[in-house]
């Protein structure tokens, strides 16, 4: 008995290091086992500042409230107002992010354009070129010009209602995508030119320009392909939006798509994901800067997207300067992507449902992310439709909740003093005070 | 012959004509003069036309062509023919880098030298170059047919996929997953064609076809270093 006590009081405790921890052990142990790097889809895992980090500061005496179900809240918002003779108008600030069938199946493009479309709100196209589902489906099509120029055509650009051209993306900004051979079906084969089940490579950079004055007459040049009536977007990855908007601007863009690190990709390198990129907090504020020192916030329209979840992210990415936003994967998890009704089979994958990321293997349980016609037979395109619908209903809702709240009677007049940070960090990267000061890291004055 | 002034009437107004004319059009030969160098010249038409531009091009000349046939009477700058569905474009100087970049189809006929990147993740078009090309052609290319009279520059057929290159000339160097390969029958009757529709009086005997060695094909940790 004696031992055993002097056995308790002496002996350490087991402490796991907080830098070799258990997930970066395993991460060392399969890279150990395979020599090759982890492929997944998705976006940032990590925590990283983000929207939670703010608070809406709501009206009371030095504001006063608009009555939340009878005042009138606009939500309406019009893209391309800068060149374009035919700007996009849409009902609602929040639009569908581009994803490329080939990573997506043709019924889930097809839900997409559904869902977007009774929502009022436009979908985007993405590698891989554009489907008849989804241009059948979508009253609004925004067609990506990417790299790869999988599928591009001069009519399949006149067919669309805006083009974006791709420079880079939250998930990899500086790098290209993959769409390994399990995926690549005969019709994904015959839309990219290639011959089927081999991996098929997206460029991390176009193949006929180089640098911003290059930029600016390749959309000199499609503009005259469509006539300059397309509202031309430019996407970029989040890393240095000051001068990647700048640059946008100067290049012509009529709108400028923001793409924070949250941000999901098909299929790139974990490390890429975690480690490139910045969060889209930070990358607001310097963006809407540049359109401010150019003279043309509002004019040319920004479009924030990366790890836009629920309404109050609507409405803190609107506040911060932001003329709208897209949604990637929380539209594929209203689709039914991870539903936990697949449990068992993410299981069998060794997965669990919410974090299952092998999106690039083709083997998704819910038929969202694959190619396998018996996994895709598991999704129906016309329920996927309504529930988008419904998820896009919703966070337009919660954002005019808020925007009343604040005394608003329009999503574009949040700003940035209805605003207060949890943290130090997000007060520096949104440039909105403390909760509870007048200041905030980096305030001219302080 | 429709002569076009494009100094005095403007980009806008040339392409928004010429995109304007129909498959039945009996406006069919056009000639555009004092095109000075002018960028996106003859970009998105969609009908069985004869432009002849005289005087160098800016970039993207042709871009996205469909059916036209475009004869530039001096250079081309970069991109000229890019993502070209179908027609021939002729360039009687040299082009600039990118020369027929992504294009799917129809004949892009270069009479002098192309620079860097000429035919570049090609999909399906055909190019034929009387004279040199750079460093790095033919990278990515899909499909269709680069054919070279002169020498070819380093890196060529880098990362290539299923487009045949024929090279008259010396290959300064291969790029990845680019190799030599057997000069079939099928082959020659394949750039005797080419050769002729190009106005090109080379023997399809002269040349060496190159094309994929198809080991980069699926992502292999083995071949990393190939790259």
């Amino acid at each position: 008995m004696k031992d055993e006590q002097q056995r308790f009081v002496s002996q350490t405790v087991p402490i796991q290091s907080a830098t070799f921890s258990n997930p970066i052990n395993a991460e060392i142990r399969r890279a150990a086992a395979t020599g090759i790097y982890d492929i997944r889809g998705g976006g940032a895992k990590r925590k990283v500042p983000h929207f939670d980090d703010l608070l809406f500061l709501g009206a009371s005496i030095s504001r006063y409230p608009l009555e939340g179900y009878r005042e009138k809240c606009d939500t309406r918002v019009t893209l391309g107002t800068r060149f374009a003779k035919k700007p996009i108008e849409l009902d609602i600030p929040v639009t569908i992010a581009g994803m490329s069938f080939g990573s997506l199946s043709g019924p889930a493009k097809e839900a997409l354009g559904r869902g977007a479309s009774a929502a009022g709100t436009s979908t985007t196209t993405g590698d891989g070129g554009m489907t008849e589902e989804e241009r059948g489906h979508s009253t609004k099509l925004v067609y990506q010009y990417l790299p790869s120029r999988y599928g591009m055509n001069p009519d399949d650009l006149r067919r669309a209602d805006a083009i974006e051209v791709v420079v880079g993306q939250g998930a990899k900004p500086g790098g290209g995508g993959m769409l390994l051979g399990q995926k690549i079906s005969d019709r994904v084969a015959e839309m990219r030119n290639l011959p089927k089940g081999i991996d098929q490579r997206s460029a991390c950079r176009h193949p006929d320009w180089t640098g911003p004055d290059d930029l600016e007459i390749k959309i000199l040049e499609l503009r005259e392909i469509t006539g300059w009536e397309k509202p031309i977007y430019v996407k970029i990855g989040g890393t240095r939006p000051y001068f990647d908007t700048t640059l946008a601007i100067k290049a012509g863009a009529d709108v400028v798509v923001l793409d924070g690190m949250q941000g999901g990709t098909a299929a790139t390198q974990d490390v890429f994901i975690e480690h490139v990129g910045m969060p889209i907090l930070a990358c607001i504020r310097p963006a809407v800067q540049a359109l401010q020192d150019q003279g043309l916030h509002r004019e040319v329209q920004l479009v924030v997207s990366g790890g836009i979840r629920t309404g109050a992210d609507v409405a803190k990415a609107l506040a911060l300067g932001a003329d709208a936003v897209a949604i990637g994967t929380g539209a594929l998890i209203a689709l039914g992507d991870n539903a936990p009704k697949w449990e068992e089979e993410y299981r069998k994958l060794g997965t669990t449902s919410g974090a299952y990321d092998d999106w690039h293997e083709g083997q998704d349980p819910a038929g969202i992310t694959t190619q396998n016609p018996e996994l895709m037979a598991r999704f129906d395109p016309i329920e996927g439709g309504r529930h988008l619908k419904n998820y896009l209903k919703v966070l337009t809702l919660e954002a005019q909740t808020i925007a009343r709240a604040c005394g608003h009677n329009h999503l574009h007049n949040l700003e940035p003093e209805d605003l207060c940070a949890l943290t130090m960090e997000a007060a520096a990267m949104a440039r909105v005070p403390l909760a509870g000061t007048e200041w905030y890291p980096g305030k001219p004055g302080f | 012959m429709q002569t076009f002034d494009l100094e005095a009437r403007g980009l806008r107004d040339l392409n928004s004509t010429l995109q304007a004319q129909k498959d039945a059009t009996n406006q069919t030969a056009w000639e555009i003069v004092n095109a000075r160098g002018s960028h996106a010249i003859a970009v998105g038409l969609d009908a069985p036309i004869e432009v002849t531009v005289k005087g160098s091009t800016g970039y993207y000349c042709g871009g996205m062509n469909k059916q036209a046939t475009i004869h530039i009477d001096g250079s081309a700058g970069p991109g000229v023919a890019e993502n070209m569905m179908s027609g021939t474009v002729i360039v009687e100087g040299d082009a600039s880098q990118y020369a027929g970049a992504t294009g799917h189809g129809g004949l892009l006929v270069i009479k002098g030298n192309a620079s860097s990147r000429c035919g570049i993740s090609m999909k399906g078009l055909d190019i034929v170059v009387h004279g040199n090309i750079g460093h790095m052609s033919a990278f990515m290319a899909q499909s269709g047919n680069l054919v070279v009279c002169g020498d070819a520059g380093d890196a060529l057929g880098d990362s290539l996929y299923e487009a045949r290159l024929f090279v008259r000339g010396a290959v300064k160097s291969l790029g990845a997953d680019c190799e030599e390969k057997e000069m079939r029958p099928e082959h020659l009757e394949i750039l005797r064609d080419l050769l002729e529709r190009a106005g090109c009086d080379a023997k399809p005997e002269e040349f060496r076809r190159y094309g994929s060695a198809r080991k980069l094909y699926n992502f292999d940790v083995d071949n990393a270093a190939a790259y």
